[in-house]
């Protein structure tokens, strides 16, 4: 196939239906705000259902939420945010071309989101012990336990489903330094991060909502 | 000029290569069969639906079987083939070549979606085989939260399935975005584009919804959340609410890529441009915005309270109106033209018909005083048939029609796409007239059995859909026939002045040997006499 | 670099703010939910302008995002158009109408 296009040496990472880099750059930002926008909705529809069932539900919700530890989901929230800033930093090391500083704020993320995986672990673990779970198999007693069981269901569900998505980032983030500690991203070339970067600040976004609803309020 | 060699389905060769094929239009044919066939299975079980209905008694089929016919037949219709099929199969081939692009956005994802496609249709055959659900394709709690069956397993399918409409939607926004070629701006894009535009906005921003809807009635399922259990404090209607929000759009999603279509087909056949190019394409957007709006006016007499109803139904109306302004632009497009009633018009034709009664008879049903009555009667199965029969799946047919030359090489039997063009007009319409008059008069819908009175039209609509049948069988029929000749279709068989026309019919694995440069729009006739 | 650092010292900051917010009783538990939810939105639309970069990207990324939780709103106010709204069983569906005193 013939091109009378320009001979500037491309990226070995441009793929072949796009002209230039750049065109290739924004079309994965939109790709990517587009799939954010997809997954605001899908934890949005049990944001609203909680919402819903927390209104029907109110004593039995307040009730139910003082079982959650607040220093716990304090410590998550701070635990998240800098996971956010080291997020942040390891694609500014890649736009500046920093190989160390990149793979360095890679591996402090996935450290974080590890931290945030163990601290949940014991949350969940205490919940088991006390018999606070979801729906049917909520053993806990206390007044209102019809309501109370929905709490924990809605708590398990978007803390569960939050965590998996937490789980998938490492998976992602994890992926990612694998391929900058074989130089592929610098200053030419660091969409990857950038997306990846992303997914992960929605993650962190998700949260910034879920403890004030869960842990504080109710 | 065509040749068997060097076209996209031979090269490159080998089954490996289609499994794994990055081409957009090879995904286009995949999808292209692969709903398809599905088309066919929910066929043969709308055939079986309307054997039992001959009779008033519950007879060929008892009531449990019929309710899991009937609720099979919704979804494999319209989970399986008609969200999926004109934009996965037609958009897939023809969006990046209307771009003058060599491919959509992200071509990977584009596969994904296709074998996500394949996963979702694989667990949905699992949960028939396993028994089959009997819920109807609304899966309405608390009875679906309940009931035995394999409801969990049929709803993770539909889950994987949203995922697959999802990619699909966010590739096209990207593409028609970012790989345009050169000196496409925005209003020289084919109104399929506009069409298919849209329609990715709802596939984007509606699908999540149902994913979520169904992994919480997975969750009642499986641990008796009782969010949507009224024993358990939950709220049934609140399933409802969830279910809607996507379910309809969703319609949407059905109608816009037919409109699209429509929109292609009638210039070309009456050789004079598109009227109200701009009125068209936005009142896409306009009906992609507003389908958000109004899904509560499937849930008129569900316990949704009465302002809820009003409100809904004040915003139903609105939706109304950019369709019509479409019905009248593609009116005043055809007004003075040269026609040219070759098979595709025929079908587009035919879809402003059959549209038009399906449209305004939703109004009936859009209206809060009126649904009463209707709601839950044969009157919602006619229209719904008269929108997405006859409405998205002529207008498919429509576009079969149109692109089969540029998408296989070949041409097909004018005259036998005539005959059966007949048959289906005749037949379809034989089928669905009759049940706006029972459910008026109040033969309610998922019935089995039903009083002796509506014998005849029952009759009348089942020897319709024998005659709908054999219409149908005769299209697949001398579309398959066409396949063995050899290649014999021009690049430009109808005149069109899209892009896709001005590469050969198959089209190379690249698409385009140079990067073609618009410079004219998409329906130029005027300027273009060479094209007339 | 350093927008970074201030912007996750505001996000640290806000976090012990709200924590801090919620122990305190108002009027009616209402205002706990707004102010927590409006802390929330401010922390969020940090990540979103300066961690995202929305703040100087392209503005259809912006418009995305944003569109995302307009039909988040939409799908949420329309539902409680319903549940806030109901009747209780006993009074006639017609008490509606005549509730709104139109005339």
């Amino acid at each position: 196939m013939s091109e009378t296009t320009t001979t500037t040496t491309h990226s070995p990472f441009l793929q072949h239906h796009y002209a230039e880099m750049e065109q290739q750059v924004d079309a994965g930002k939109i790709g990517m705000w587009l799939f954010l926008v997809t997954e605001i909705l899908l934890f949005g529809g049990l944001f609203v259902g909680f919402a819903i069932m927390s209104g029907q539900h109110h004593d039995a919700f307040r009730l139910a939420h003082e079982h959650l530890s607040r220093p716990l989901g304090a410590l998550n929230t701070v635990i998240l945010l800098v996971s956010s800033f080291t997020m942040v930093m390891a694609v500014h090391s890649a736009r500046h071309s920093r190989q160390k500083a990149l793979v360095r704020c890679l591996a402090a993320t996935i450290a974080l989101a590890g931290a945030f995986l163990v601290v949940k672990y014991f949350e969940y673990s205490h919940k088991f012990h006390d018999g606070l779970l979801p729906g049917r198999f909520y053993a806990a007693g206390g007044p209102e336990p019809a309501g109370q069981a929905m709490f924990f269901s809605f708590y398990f569900m978007m803390t569960g489903l939050h965590g998996l998505h937490i789980l998938g980032g490492m998976i992602v983030l994890t992926w990612l330094l694998v391929r900058s500690r074989r130089g592929h991203f610098s200053s030419a070339y660091y969409a990857p991060v950038d997306l990846g970067g992303l997914y992960w600040h929605l993650v962190d976004m998700i949260w910034i909502y879920l403890f004030p609803l869960l842990y504080l309020i109710g | 000029m065509s040749s068997t060699h060097g076209d996209y389905l031979h090269e490159p060769k080998g089954w490996r290569s289609w499994l794994f094929t990055l081409d957009h239009k090879r995904i286009g044919v995949l999808y292209f069969w692969s709903t398809l066939a599905a088309f066919v299975l929910g066929g043969i079980l709308a055939m079986l639906i309307r054997m039992e209905l001959l009779t008033p008694k519950s007879d060929l089929l008892p009531a449990d079987t019929y309710n899991k016919v009937f609720t099979l037949h919704g979804a494999i219709m319209i989970f399986l083939f008609i969200i999926p099929a004109i934009p996965a199969a037609f958009g897939n081939f023809v969006l990046p070549l209307m771009l003058g692009a060599k491919d959509v956005a992200f071509p990977r994802l584009n596969l994904a979606s296709y074998y996500l496609y394949v996963a979702g249709t694989l667990i949905l055959l699992g949960g028939i085989l396993g028994g089959g659900i009997d819920t109807g394709w609304t899966f309405y709690t608390p009875y679906s939260s309940t009931t035995g069956g394999t409801v969990s397993l049929m709803v993770f399918g539909v889950f994987v399935l949203g995922f697959s409409s999802i990619f699909t939607g966010i590739n096209f926004i990207a593409t028609i975005h970012k790989l345009r070629a050169p000196g496409m701006n925005w209003f020289r894009l084919p109104l399929f584009a506009w069409g298919t535009y849209a329609t990715a906005i709802i596939q984007v921003m509606a699908t999540p919804v149902l994913g979520i809807t169904l992994l919480l009635l997975i969750m009642e399922r499986v641990f008796r959340i009782g969010i949507f259990d009224p024993k358990l404090g939950g709220d049934p209607v609140l399933f409802q609410h969830f279910f809607w929000f996507y379910s309809h759009p969703a319609v949407y999603i059905m109608i816009l890529p037919g409109m699209a279509i429509i929109s292609e087909v009638i210039p070309v056949f009456s050789r004079k441009t598109i009227f109200g190019y701009k009125a068209i394409a936005y009142s896409s957007l306009a009906i992609a915005l507003i389908s958000f709006l109004v899904w509560g006016h499937h849930m008129f007499i569900s316990g949704q309270s009465q302002l809820a109803s009003a409100v809904f139904s004040f915003l139903t109306f609105l939706v109304a109106i950019p369709s019509g302004i479409k019905i009248w632009n593609w009116l005043a497009t055809m007004y003075k033209g040269s026609i040219k009633l070759d098979a595709p018009m025929i079908y587009a034709v035919m879809f402003l018909a059959l549209f038009a009664i399906g449209g305004l008879t939703g109004l009936f049903l859009g209206a809060l005083s009126t649904d009463v009555h209707l709601t839950d009667t044969y009157f919602v199965v006619a229209h719904f048939h008269y929108v997405m029969v006859g409405g998205t799946f002529i207008a498919y047919l429509a576009g079969v029609h149109y692109w089969w030359p540029k998408m296989f090489g070949r041409m097909y039997s004018e005259k036998m796409a005539r005959l059966a063009g007949a048959l289906v007009f005749i037949g379809f319409n034989l089928t669905f007239l009759s049940q706006f008059l029972m459910g008026s008069r109040g033969m309610p819908r998922r019935y089995a059995s039903y009083v002796q009175d509506f014998q005849p039209m029952h009759v009348l609509s089942t020897v319709g859909s024998w005659i709908l049948a054999l219409g149908l069988f005769l299209i697949l029929g001398y579309l398959l026939v066409s396949l063995r000749k050899k290649p014999d279709a021009p690049a430009n068989p109808w005149g069109g002045a899209t892009l896709e026309w001005e590469t050969p019919s198959p089209p190379p694995p690249h698409n385009f040997d140079r990067t073609p440069v618009p410079t004219h729009g998409p329906y130029d006739y005027d300027r273009e006499p060479a094209l007339v | 670099m350093r927008t970074y650092v201030i912007v996750l010292a505001a996000l640290l900051a806000l976090t012990a703010l709200t924590v801090a917010v919620s122990g305190i009783h108002f009027g009616s538990p209402a205002v706990n939910v707004i102010v927590a939810l409006g802390i929330a939105s401010l922390k969020a639309s940090l990540v979103a302008l300066f961690f995202m970069h929305l703040l100087h990207d392209k503005p259809l990324n912006a418009l995305i995002f944003v569109s995302g939780l307009v039909f988040l709103a939409i799908f949420l106010i329309l539902i409680l158009i319903d549940v806030d709204f109901r009747l209780p069983e006993e009074v006639p569906p017609s008490a509606f109408w005549a509730g709104l005193r139109l005339w």
